[in-house]
């Protein structure tokens, strides 16, 4: 078995790309890490032949849904916030304006979008992770990608 | 149209395939949150010394394993997720005691290591020839037949060397101090050239 250190260099990358398209920047670094603190628990239970990016997708599409709760059960002073994430510091300095497009797809979107053109997963797998049929997820991306298509990039 | 799309690639080019610092972060945490629950089976890193890159490997027992370059790391990490726990991270932090212990030895500034040991990955026989060698003193040496005889079984040399050669913990368990009833060095898990290295620096201390 590869030791999950392994796992971590491998598939973290894309598992806080397809974190930070779903969540944005201010949530995806907790979505990580409740899924790699929660992977290396199971890790020695996962069978041989489990598709690793796909179980790891699978893990960050639950720790998202709490994240995103946790976020809106929490007082946060939103309305202080600039419409605009800065572009220093923390949360991280990739485009706000990509993040302001995606957020603004509907959830479905925004995950089949993320789980399908950044992580790789079939349909067929979106499905099984977010609810409804194979086309229905086929659908959710094809029309995610196309309205990010249409509003991003927009002109600076 | 697949992830690979370029037209598609040109969309999310605003989200870095790679982000170091981010990752260095996360795995920053990823280890203190393991080592908070428990767990975070297996630590370790890598020390560069005189006798190359040493793998060093600790349980929550103690070091485990050391290994040296040519017994290849990843081969070694990989065993180590077979025989105890794939829940294997790079977390040095746990064997700051161990590298700055080895660090003293090869500075001439320490003749016996005082670390926690976890004996797991050797059993046996083999486990009480490695008890014995922790006996021979830095500086000194023994014939394998003087180890087998010490070990309670002078017709097993040729055991006493397997002992050796799969010692998991060599340079910490001095198996470099056990040498050929000829004086030649004999056989090392680090390479002749390591253990010469070893005794050499033990020799002039």
């Amino acid at each position: 078995m590869q030791p999950f250190e392994q796992i971590v260099t491998d598939y973290g990358p894309v598992v806080l790309r397809v974190c930070r398209a779903v969540l944005g920047p201010q949530e995806a670094e907790d979505a990580w890490s409740e899924t790699f603190l929660s992977a290396l628990k199971a890790y020695p239970d996962l069978p041989p032949d489990a598709n690793v990016e796909a179980w790891l997708v699978t893990i960050a599409h639950r720790k998202a849904i709490d994240v995103t709760r946790a976020a809106a059960r929490r007082p946060t002073p939103v309305e202080t916030l600039p419409e605009r994430p800065g572009r220093t510091g923390r949360p991280e300095d990739w485009d706000g304006d990509l993040w302001q497009v995606l957020r603004a797809l509907p959830d479905r979107q925004r995950q089949a979008v993320a789980y399908h053109y950044l992580a790789g997963l079939p349909y067929k797998e979106i499905a099984d992770l977010c609810g409804g049929s194979t086309d229905a997820a086929r659908r959710a991306a094809a029309d995610g990608i196309k309205t990010l298509r249409t509003t991003y990039p927009r002109p600076a | 149209m697949t992830a690979s799309d370029p037209q598609t690639g040109r969309l999310f080019a605003a989200l870095p395939v790679q982000d170091a610092p981010a990752m260095a972060r996360l795995h920053e945490r990823l280890v203190e949150q393991a080592q908070r629950e428990g767990i975070l089976d297996v630590a370790y890193r890598t020390l560069d010394t005189p006798v190359g890159r040493l793998l060093l490997a600790a349980t929550g027992q103690g070091l485990v394993k050391v290994a040296y370059a040519v017994q290849d790391h990843d081969a070694v990490l990989r065993q180590l997720a077979d025989s105890i726990s794939p829940r294997i991270l790079n977390a040095p932090a746990r064997l700051d005691e161990t590298s700055r212990q080895i660090e003293e030895y090869f500075a001439g500034r320490r003749t016996r290591f005082d670390l926690p040991l976890d004996w797991r990955l050797s059993k046996g026989f083999r486990r009480e020839v490695l008890t014995h060698l922790c006996d021979i003193g830095y500086g000194h040496t023994e014939s394998y037949a003087q180890v087998a005889a010490a070990s309670g079984s002078p017709r097993a040399v040729r055991a006493v060397g397997t002992a050796c050669a799969t010692n998991p913990l060599p340079l910490v368990v001095p198996c470099h101090r056990v040498v050929r009833s000829d004086g030649s060095v004999g056989g090392y898990a680090g390479g002749p050239d390591a253990k010469h290295t070893l005794l050499t620096l033990e020799a002039v201390a």
